[in-house]
């Protein structure tokens, strides 16, 4: 029998696990959405898959310190010839400790003439950025840097 | 009302490798902010941005919470022939706005 009656201590135990459950549920939200060292990884991974993700060729430029996280400006610029045959297909860049790891995703072409882009970011947070070059022969290339940020964007209270 | 900014060349040589800087007019609400009663400000971004010269398309960007407000980018182009770049930024809330440039090539 699954319905037996509700006696004081089967009462009890069953408030007990709700409250616990309430308890959790209510503190989760408390604790500040983050990306990951993992969940970078992850996202990358999403985007090189099994491929060899290699160092070079990409220059990140993005300024070291930067007072003001809500507008940080970056440029990107990769090595290649840009032809028909050998071109970058895309720029993804990617951020370790934003709410989520994406930026954004770049996709030029050979119309490009030239592989370099610039945009101007928000940072939550001190912390790495890496930008990812996607070329037309199915290889990754990659540069990363650490900004320190003074003011975070995205976290503070509208007022 | 959003405004997009667009800067280029006036006129570049057949071949030339031209920058092309744009602007948006966009708060760019990243969804993660609370307002002055605790809420969540939902998110509202421009999620993609197109370029097509003449036509045919030449960049593409998508965007996420992290682009700044107001987004600038710039990239670069081979200047082909004379005509028309067209913009076009879409993102939440049906956001939509379109922007055409003319390019000369001498």
């Amino acid at each position: 029998m699954n319905h037996s009656p509700l006696t004081r201590r089967r009462f009890l135990a069953r408030s007990g696990i709700a409250t616990a459950g309430a308890a959790f549920v209510t503190v989760l939200p408390l604790l500040p959405a983050q990306a990951t060292a993992e969940s970078l990884a992850a996202a990358i991974k999403e985007i090189v898959g099994s491929a060899k993700l290699n160092a070079g060729r990409v220059t990140l430029d993005i300024p070291p310190l930067v007072e003001n996280g809500n507008t940080v400006p970056m440029k990107i610029s990769v090595e290649s010839p840009m032809t028909a045959k050998d071109h970058v297909k895309a720029i993804h860049v990617f951020n370790e400790k934003n709410p989520q790891p994406h930026v954004l995703n770049a996709y030029l072409g050979p119309r490009a003439g030239r592989a370099s882009i610039s945009a101007h970011i928000k940072l939550a947070d001190s912390q790495k950025v890496v930008a990812i070059a996607e070329l037309s022969d199915g290889s990754f290339w990659s540069a990363s840097a650490e900004v320190i940020v003074t003011i975070a964007a995205c976290t503070e209270e509208v007022t | 009302m959003s405004n997009a900014l667009i800067r280029l060349p006036r006129s570049v040589k057949k071949g030339e490798v031209f920058e092309i800087k744009t602007l948006v007019q966009h708060p760019m609400e990243t969804g993660y902010r609370s307002g002055t009663n605790g809420t969540i400000i939902p998110r509202d971004i421009i999620e993609e941005m197109i370029c097509t010269y003449n036509g045919v398309e030449i960049f593409r960007m998508r965007m996420s919470s992290a682009v700044a407000a107001n987004p600038f980018v710039s990239f670069h182009t081979v200047a082909t022939e004379s005509g028309t770049l067209f913009f076009r930024w879409t993102g939440d809330n049906g956001f939509k706005l379109e922007e055409t440039a003319r390019i000369t090539v001498a």
